[in-house]
């Protein structure tokens, strides 16, 4: 059935409060259950060997030892895993990724993988595997992988060049010649990962017949489902996977890494088997996102009016291409209204691990380069940086710098929302300052399929396909009782698992509360149809004559007027004898998703002796279209703004002159700590997306993208440097105040 | 690997096991006692996904042996509730939305209840510091900070 | 109407930023759109979005495109 998405600007009656999430109590008492946490009869304990090396050949692998260990029930290499991609690139990607072919592309690839009876068996299993390695030149630098005689990746790339993605519009050249002012400036970012506590781990059965299950810890078991059962040969339907309580993802969870090979190895060995990755594997080899470098010039009006601006970003992605250049290519520029604008995303190969969206990926790079030198060209016109923006800035109307013409956004509203905040006046101390800086990100919609069941005594299972990695239960919750005209109470939602809906998409793109929410909202819509021919059964009257308000059905018209209404609770009583259970289901392709904008503003005060930055005071403006729980609205504004902190002042892959990553753990790689952080203020605005009938946009990633620049701009104006480089670590603003 | 004989007690009940000399806390919790509550983040105490209390000590689960569990008293997550009323700070937790995934929140349940057993009253940068040893990469910290307090105010009012 | 093309996708079109094709839905477009520019195949295949008057369309291609509406054509997006 086709429903009208339009935004439908009703009053809601629960949608915007803010209950507790039905999944609260366990996870506060240690019920709930995650990747690692659960088992089957007769499991065994899989465990990986990973190349030593950054590029090396792969001549051999001997393991007869290993086989013969009392306890060890499979072995794999990659001649277990045939080549059964067909031709398509990005799978034959995905299975060499997950266990090297004739090379081992970066310090960590999978080389190897073993299922012995427990865990020191697995261990010594490893150890008795014999990989003969012919080592090869290794590249590990964004810039240096592009120059003339770099060691060449992946034979099928000119160089190590993965693709060169131009967006824009104008003519760059011309602008500048109209530019009174012209600033220019090269950036870089260090590489990150997602950081998600729980690392990644399955539980993979597979019998002789080649029906599997799968449980784990995943932000898109339906595309899990589909890839493995590509990978391996298996018929889609024939591979159940659920997915478990998901410890985090913000992207890193989208790709498959040691689920195949875990069902690879419980097919052979006929048992269960437990695949759970060490801290040290996630950093070595999932996907974090890429390192960058970049070159921005901008020219400008003495009133601020920009004429001309360019960048070009150049992304690592690993050792296999990615559409990470494109993407960031499409990000640059899109706050602002520019006659003349240009961005090259640039995506560049090097013996790093294989690259995963990260939150709103590419975005906060790019990000970082525009949002810093206009700060600087702010300061060369000596205008306000608010003004400044606002000057430029893109409305209703206007041409992005990706293309299409804006319908209406969100980006003014923040910029007005952070001039009149009281934080932008707050007085500043000896070596403080304060920066902001503006984000951008598209949100997508995607395949979604929805149940929703009504039982007799009228509360509600919804069934979604979309993983819950925020609190999206409450909110579907909030959204059925809300359409259905019945209390949040009465909706227990919860994510069927791959065999029990059809398929949905990853939750990516902050698409889980705009898709799921569409799709839910439908599936109310067609379960309300079925209770009103139910009333009409039940009054003998014709449906025509039955509409449905606030959780009732209500007969209209002079004859039946004087009908009392009957409730959800009455009709759902009578079901058993007016034609069974009561259902309603939607699937649908949700497009449609509104972009988001996001300003944050940030106080830091920087140690000129240590160099060590303090972040003082932070404050997160976002459009969420509609914020439909909204503290889990203000719980992604945090902890993306958190995030970006930890990306701007502290978090970095490190590389030796080896090719091997020197800070696989926490302890050197340091994300956020409680007492890093201040309190993060949020403000919520809501510009209706017109194309959802709630008018959700998605919420989920802009925040990360405005804070590498908003810090790098507020640590510039403290320590009166501008710093180029993030991570702003100690050395490098010491090393910057003594440049200067 | 001989085996290990070890008498404990675990959320006030008396336990036995046999456990590798070698084999972590954590793992004994989670795959020999089927206490999953405690998570593993890191396994090198760098994260506190794992915290357990040993002897009223606030630890790392998964840098003690199984083996050093010995006449000890072990509280994990699964001990917090009494019946089916939950500690303050468990239903703070809920109230705050101070949890998104939650992969973290039975660390920072241990580690806050263990805070507010020795400062009932802490100031938001005694709450920073005592949590600093357990990550949460939803969050930013904002309202699990608010949590504590909140709860550090329930419990001051239970008290009177 | 006038379809504007995005940045990678001019290259598999002979450079041009807009061209002129008559369409009523979205598998319209792109079918008459591949029939005259071969080369758009590769492009497809990794993924193309619509843009129908600012809201983007990724996947749903039985999508009518009303008269007069800006239409233009990008990459397809991801996400984290």
């Amino acid at each position: 059935m086709q429903h009208d998405q339009s935004y439908t600007g009703q009053d809601f009656k629960v949608v915007g409060s803010r209950p507790k999430r039905p999944d609260g109590i366990d996870k506060v008492t240690g019920r709930a259950r995650y990747g690692a946490d659960m088992s089957a009869p007769g499991q065994l304990v899989a465990l990986m060997l990973r190349s030593p090396h950054a590029h090396a050949r792969i001549v051999k692998i001997d393991t007869s030892k290993a086989e013969k260990l009392a306890g060890v029930k499979a072995v794999l290499t990659a001649a277990d895993l045939p080549d059964l991609t067909n031709g398509n690139a990005g799978d034959y990607a995905t299975l060499e990724n997950c266990m090297a072919r004739d090379r081992a592309l970066y310090d960590g690839h999978a080389v190897a993988a073993v299922a012995a009876i427990d865990k020191s068996t697995a261990k010594k299993a490893l150890k008795l595997i014999k990989v003969t390695y012919e080592k090869l030149d290794h590249v590990t630098d964004v810039d240096e992988a592009l120059k003339q005689g770099a060691p060449q990746i992946q034979p099928a790339c000119d160089g190590n060049l993965g693709g060169r993605y131009e967006f824009g519009h104008g003519d760059c050249e011309a602008g500048l010649k109209e530019a009174d002012v012209v600033i220019e400036k090269s950036f870089k970012t260090g590489q990150t990962h997602q950081g998600y506590i729980e690392p990644h781990a399955c539980l993979a059965t597979v019998g002789p017949d080649g029906s599997g299950e799968l449980w784990v810890t995943t932000q898109g078991h339906f595309t899990y489902r589909n890839v493995c059962a590509t990978l391996l040969g298996m018929d889609i339907a024939k591979l159940k996977v659920t997915s478990s309580e998901i410890g985090g993802g913000f992207g890193g969870k989208t790709h498959v890494w040691i689920e195949p090979v875990a069902l690879a190895l419980a097919r052979k060995a006929n048992r269960p088997v437990k695949m759970v990755m060490s801290r040290e594997e996630v950093f070595k080899a999932s996907g974090p996102t890429c390192a960058s470098s970049m070159d921005v010039k901008i020219g400008a009006k003495k009133d601020g009016t920009i004429t001309s601006a360019f960048i070009e970003c150049r992304y690592s992605d690993g050792a296999f291409p990615g559409i990470w250049g494109m993407l960031g290519g499409m990000t640059a520029w899109a706050c602002y209204d520019l006659k003349n604008c240009q961005s090259v995303g640039v995506d560049v190969l090097v013996n790093r691990p294989k690259v995963a969206a990260y939150r709103a990926p590419s975005a906060p790079m790019m990000a970082f380069g525009v949002e810093s030198t206009l700060d600087m060209l702010a300061k060369e016109l000596d205008m306000d940086p608010v003004q400044l923006r606002l000057k430029n800035v893109a409305r209703e109307g206007t041409q992005s710098s990706y293309g299409p013409v804006y319908g209406p956004i969100g980006i003014e509203p923040t910029l007005e929302a952070v001039r009149d905040h009281p934080h932008m006046k707050a007085k500043l101390g000896p070596n403080q300052g304060r920066g902001m800086a503006c984000g951008f990100w598209f949100n997508i919609g995607g395949q979604t399929c929805s149940d929703l069941n009504i039982g007799v005594d009228g509360t509600v299972n919804l069934t979604v396909g979309t993983i819950d990695v925020g609190g999206a239960r409450a909110s579907l919750s909030l959204i059925a009782a809300e359409e259905l005209g019945i209390s949040y109470d009465d909706v227990k939602t919860t994510i069927g698992d791959t065999n029990s809906l059809g398929h949905n998409d990853t939750t990516e793109g902050s698409r889980g509360t705009f898709s799921s929410g569409m799709a839910t909202i439908f599936a109310a819509r067609e379960a309300i149809e079925v209770m009103k021919s139910r009333a009409a059964q039940m009054w003998d009257i014709p449906i025509e004559a039955v509409s449905w308000e606030n959780g009732h059905a209500v007969a209209t018209g002079a004859e039946h007027g004087n009908l009392p209404p009957l409730s959800l609770k009455e009709i759902a009583a009578e079901s058993p004898t007016t034609g069974g259970p009561i259902a309603g289901h939607h699937e649908v392709t949700a497009d449609g998703s509104g972009v988001s904008f996001a300003s944050h503003i940030v106080d830091v005060e920087v140690d000129p002796e240590t160099g060590r930055t303090q972040v003082l005071r932070y404050t997160v403006v976002q459009d969420a279209g509609k914020a439909i729980h909204p503290d889990y609205v203000e719980g992604q504004f945090q902890g993306g703004a958190a995030q970006g902190i930890g990306w701007a002042l502290n978090e970095e892959y490190i590389y030796g002159e080896d090719g091997c990553l020197q800070n696989p753990g926490f302890l050197d790689y340091r994300i956020p700590v409680c007492s890093d952080l201040p309190f993060i203020d949020t403000k919520i605005l809501e510009i209706p997306n017109p194309n959802h009938p709630y008018g959700i946009r998605g919420v989920g990633e802009t925040s990360i993208v405005p804070p590498l620049a908003a810090i790098g701009n507020a640590v510039s104006n403290a320590a009166g440097v501008r710093m180029d480089q993030v991570p702003m670590s100690p050395p490098r603003i010491l090393k910057a105040l003594e440049q200067a | 690997m001989a085996g290990v004989h070890v008498s404990t007690t675990v959320n006030g009940d008396p336990v036995e096991y046999v456990c590798p000399a070698d084999e972590s806390l954590l793992d004994v919790l989670r795959d020999r006692l089927g206490l999953t509550g405690a998570k593993e983040g890191c396994g090198t105490g760098d994260c506190g996904a794992c915290s357990i209390t040993l002897d009223g000590q606030l630890v790392c689960s998964c840098l003690v042996l199984g083996a050093e569990a010995e006449g000890k008293k072990i509280t994990t997550v699964e001990g917090m509730a009494d019946g089916e009323n939950l500690h303050p700070l468990q239903r703070q937790f809920i109230d705050n939305a101070a949890l998104q995934c939650g992969i973290c929140t039975p660390g920072f349940l241990v580690a806050g209840k263990a805070l507010l057993d020795r400062n009932p009253d802490p100031s938001v940068e005694e709450i920073r510091y005592a949590l600093a040893g357990n990550l949460c990469r939803c969050t930013g910290y904002d309202k699990i900070v608010r949590a504590v307090q909140a709860a550090a105010k329930d419990l001051q009012k239970q008290k009177k | 109407m006038q379809v504007g093309l995005s940045g990678p996708l001019r290259a598999a079109a002979n450079g041009e930023a807009s061209i002129h094709i008559e369409a009523e839905t979205i598998r319209e477009l792109l079918n008459r759109l591949l029939e005259r520019y071969p080369a758009m195949k590769q492009h497809m295949e990794i993924g193309i979005a619509v843009s129908i008057d600012g809201a983007i369309y990724r996947d749903n291609w039985t999508t009518k495109i009303p008269e007069g509406a800006d239409v233009y054509l990008l990459p397809r997006i991801a996400g984290g």
